[in-house]
C-alpha cells in the first residue's frame, strides 16, 4: 500500500517533471523559430531578396553617447534586413570612440568632433591611407522658454548670450523688445537654465554663443556650463522640467524633447529662424569643409555666424568615423553596407523618429554615398 | 576581598573548557562560527571600502591641481584637490544640518505625542505610518520634490524672501522655480523623520515608571513631567537618533540631485538657485561622463565624505557612551 502510494507519487513527479523539461524545451524551440523562418521566408521571397544581402557576421562600434538612441535605431533597422550581421556599438563617448577607433579596436566610430591632428595621423596609419569621416547625426538644439502669454519668441545671438549670461534679467528689456517688435512682454524675471552634467549639448550652445554672442558671451566654448550660480538640471529630461516648473524660465534642450513649450526663433543675418529639422540640415550645407583630410572626411566648420537664408545654427552634429580599406573583406562589406544604410533616407528616418535628429539634405546625402561606396578591402 | 584574585582565573578556563565539550557541538558550533563570521564580515567590508576608496582616489590625491584642471572638464582652474572638495563638504554639512534642525523637534513631537499623550490605540497606528515614511524609496522622495513640492512651496520660500531676506540664511531674492536647498533640506527633513521617530519613542517608553509618577505626585503637570523625568532621561537616546538621521540625511543622492541646481560656492543662501552642491550628487551627476582621472576625483569626494560619516557615528557613539547610565538600553 504504502510503496505504491510512493511509486505513483514518484511517477507524477517524475511525469511533471518531464512535461516540464518538454515545455522549456518546445519553447526554446518557439522563440528560435520566428528568426529562422523569417529569413528562410525572405531570403526565399523574391521580391525582398534583392534587398537582403548575404552579409553575416558582426560589426563593433563605439563612440558618442549622443549617437547612442539613433544608433540603436540604425543596428534595429539595419539587423532587420540582414538578419545574419550583429552590429554592436558601445556609447563611450567621443573620446574613447576615436582611440579606439585609431588602435584598430572597432571598425567604426561616432564622434561629436572631428578628429584632431594626432588622431589624423594615427587614423591614416590604421586606415592605410584615407578614412571615412562623415556627418551623419545632426541633432539641433532648441531654445525653450515658458512665458505662456508670449508666443513666437524671437532672440538674435547677442540677445541670448547676454541672457544666458545674467546681462539681461527682465523679459521687457530693451534689447529683447528691439527683436521683437510689437509684442507686448511682461516685467517677470529671466531664469536661465542649464545642464549641470557635462555634455554634448552645452558645448554646442557655447559654440554657438560664443560665435554669435560678440561681446556679449565672454567664456569659451565647453562642455560645462561656464557661468556660476544659476538653476540648472541633470539632462535634457531635468532642464525641459525646469524650464516647465518655472515662470520667465529660458533654457536649452535637444530639440526633439521640447514638448509643448515654446521655442525661440534665433536671429540669422536679418532674418529669424524657428526651429525646424530642414533649417537644421541645411546649416550642415551652408558651413565650409575642412580641407586637406583627404577623400574620406566631410568634417565641418560649423558656421554658427551664418547669414544664410533659413539655416538654424545651433546644431550638434556628429561624425561616423570608419576606413576607406580595410585588410579584411568581410568586414569592409559590413561596414559599407551598415554606412550606407545610416545614410539612406530609410536611415535617416528612422533616426529622426527615435532620436528627434534632423534628416541630412538629399545634396549631403548624394555625396556621402560617393565615399561610402568608395569603402573596400585592400 | 583581597583572595579573590586567584579563583576567578581558574573558573574561566574551566567554564570555556566545559562549554566546549558539552554545548559547542553540531549545529551550535556551526552557529557559532556563522555568526562570529558575520561580525568579522562587516569590519571586513568596513576596511575593503576604506581601501578601494584610498587606492581608486589615489592618481587624483596625487595629481597636482593644474594637472586635474588640464584633464578633467569639470574641474576649475587654478583649484586643486581640496578647494575642489572644500565646497561640496561645505554643501553636504549645510544640507544635513538643516534637514537635520527641521527634522529633530518634529520627531521629538511625534514620539512625545505617541509615547505620553496620544490614547493607546491612536499610538500605535500613528507609529505605524511614521515607520511607513521610512520605506518610500529616496527616488521617489525626489521625484515627488521635484515636481510636486517645489512648486507648492515657491510662495511660501517668496514670503521668506522678502520679509527675512536680511537673515543671511534667506537672502533673496527666492528662484524660481525653487530647486534650492531649503527645498531639498525640507525633503530630506521627511526621509530622515521615521527613524529619528521611532528611535525617540522607544526612548521615551523606557523611561522609568517611577520617575514619572514621583513627577506627577509632586504636582507637575504632564508638560512639567515630561520635561523633568521623559526628556533628560532621553537625551542621548535623541542625540544617537539624530546622529542616524544625520548619517541618511548626508549621504542621499538622489533626492538631492533631483530637486537641486547645483553651484560650488560657499554660500549661505538657501532660497537662491545654483549656490551648492553636495558630495553624493554631485558623484551621481558627474559620474557618467568622467574620464579616468575624474573617476578618481570624484571617488577622492567619496572618500571625503566616508571620512565625515565615519566622524559622526563616532561622536555619536562618544556622546551615547558618555551618558550610558541614562540612555535607553539599560
Amino acid at each position: 500500500m504504502e510503496r505504491r502510494v510512493k511509486l505513483s507519487r514518484f511517477s507524477r513527479a517524475g511525469s511533471a517533471v518531464v512535461i516540464g523539461a518538454l515545455a522549456l524545451t518546445l519553447a526554446a524551440c518557439g522563440s528560435d523559430d520566428p528568426v529562422g523562418n523569417a529569413t528562410g521566408e525572405s531570403t526565399g521571397d523574391g521580391s525582398t531578396a534583392d534587398t537582403v544581402s548575404d552579409l553575416s557576421g558582426e560589426l563593433n562600434g563605439a563612440g558618442a553617447s549622443s549617437q547612442e538612441a539613433a544608433m540603436n535605431a540604425w543596428r534595429a533597422g539595419f539587423q532587420s534586413l540582414n538578419a545574419d550581421v550583429t552590429v554592436n556599438y558601445d556609447p563611450v563617448g567621443s573620446g574613447g570612440g576615436r582611440t579606439q577607433f585609431v588602435e584598430g579596436g572597432v571598425s567604426f566610430a561616432g564622434s561629436d568632433a572631428a578628429l584632431d591632428e594626432e588622431e589624423f595621423a594615427l587614423a591614416q596609419e590604421r586606415c592605410m591611407g584615407d578614412f571615412v569621416e562623415v556627418p551623419l547625426y545632426v541633432s539641433p538644439i532648441a531654445v525653450i522658454y515658458n512665458l505662456p502669454e508670449v508666443e513666437g519668441l524671437q532672440m538674435s545671438g547677442e540677445t541670448l548670450a547676454g541672457v544666458f549670461n545674467g546681462d539681461i534679467t527682465s523679459w521687457d528689456d530693451p534689447a529683447i523688445a528691439a527683436d521683437n517688435e510689437g509684442v507686448e512682454l511682461p516685467s517677470t524675471r529671466i531664469t536661465p537654465v542649464n545642464r549641470s552634467d557635462e555634455s554634448g549639448t552645452t558645448e554646442n550652445f557655447t559654440e554657438y554663443l560664443a560665435a554669435a554672442g560678440g561681446d556679449a558671451w565672454p567664456h569659451d566654448p565647453s562642455g560645462d556650463w561656464p557661468v556660476q550660480g544659476g538653476q540648472s538640471a541633470q539632462g535634457t529630461s531635468g532642464v525641459v522640467q525646469t524650464v516647465q516648473g518655472g515662470e520667465g524660465t529660458i533654457g536649452y534642450a535637444d530639440a526633439s524633447q521640447a514638448g509643448s513649450l515654446g521655442t525661440v526663433a534665433i536671429g540669422v543675418g536679418e532674418d529669424f529662424v524657428p526651429y525646424s529639422p530642414e533649417a537644421a540640415a541645411a546649416i550642415v550645407d551652408a558651413s565650409p569643409r575642412l580641407e586637406g583630410r583627404g577623400a574620406g572626411s566631410l568634417a565641418l566648420e560649423l558656421d554658427r555666424d551664418t547669414d544664410a537664408e533659413g539655416t538654424y545654427p545651433i546644431v550638434l552634429v556628429s561624425y561616423s568615423l570608419a576606413c576607406l580599406q580595410y585588410a579584411d573583406e568581410a568586414e569592409a562589406e559590413l561596414v559599407k553596407s551598415f554606412l550606407g544604410y545610416v545614410a539612406s533616407e530609410e536611415g535617416q528616418q528612422q533616426s529622426a523618429s527615435a532620436a528627434g535628429s534632423a534628416p541630412i539634405s538629399a545634396e549631403l546625402r548624394g555625396e556621402i554615398e560617393t565615399i561610402v561606396e568608395q569603402i573596400s578591402a585592400s | 576581598m583581597t583572595t579573590t584574585a586567584p579563583p576567578p582565573a581558574a573558573p574561566p578556563a574551566a567554564r570555556r573548557r566545559r562549554r566546549r565539550t558539552t554545548s559547542d557541538t553540531g549545529l551550535s558550533r556551526v552557529f557559532r562560527w556563522l555568526s562570529t563570521g558575520a561580525g568579522a564580515l562587516i569590519l571586513l567590508v568596513l576596511a575593503a571600502v576604506a581601501i578601494f576608496l584610498l587606492i581608486e582616489a589615489w592618481p587624483a590625491i596625487s595629481a597636482g591641481g593644474d594637472e586635474l584642471s588640464a584633464r578633467v572638464s569639470w574641474f576649475p582652474e587654478d583649484a586643486n584637490l581640496v578647494t575642489f572638495v572644500g565646497p561640496l563638504v561645505f554643501g553636504t554639512l549645510l544640507a544635513a544640518a538643516l534637514a537635520l534642525a527641521i527634522a529633530t523637534p518634529l520627531a521629538v513631537g511625534i514620539a512625545l505625542f505617541i509615547s505620553h499623550y496620544a490614547p493607546r490605540r491612536l499610538a500605535s497606528a500613528l507609529g505605524y505610518v511614521v515607520d511607513l515614511l521610512a520605506a518610500i524609496p529616496s527616488v521617489v522622495y525626489g521625484l515627488w520634490g521635484a515636481l510636486t513640492f517645489a512648486p507648492l512651496v515657491y510662495p511660501v520660500w517668496d514670503w521668506l524672501a522678502s520679509t527675512l531676506g536680511w537673515f543671511p540664511l534667506f537672502a533673496g531674492p527666492a528662484s524660481q522655480p525653487p530647486r534650492v536647498m531649503l527645498t531639498v533640506a525640507v525633503v530630506l527633513a521627511a526621509m530622515i523623520l521615521p527613524i529619528i521617530t521611532a528611535v525617540c519613542r522607544e526612548v521615551f517608553l523606557q523611561t522609568p515608571r517611577l520617575h514619572e509618577e514621583a513627577a506627577l505626585a509632586l504636582g507637575a503637570t504632564r508638560w512639567e513631567m515630561v520635561r523633568t523625568a521623559v526628556l533628560p532621561f532621553a537625551r542621548s537616546g535623541i542625540v544617537s537618533a539624530s546622529m542616524l538621521g544625520l548619517g541618511r540625511a548626508l549621504g542621499e543622492t538622489m533626492a538631492v540631485l533631483m530637486i537641486l541646481s547645483p553651484g560650488t560656492l560657499y554660500s549661505f543662501a538657501v532660497l537662491q538657485a545654483g549656490q551648492q552642491q553636495t558630495i553624493a550628487a554631485n558623484i551621481a551627476a558627474q559620474y557618467p561622463e568622467a574620464p579616468p582621472l575624474g573617476v578618481s576625483t570624484l571617488i577622492a569626494t567619496g572618500l571625503a565624505l566616508f571620512v565625515i560619516t565615519m566622524a559622526v557615528n563616532m561622536a555619536a557613539r562618544a556622546i551615547v557612551a558618555r551618558r550610558k547610565d541614562f540612555s535607553g538600553a539599560n
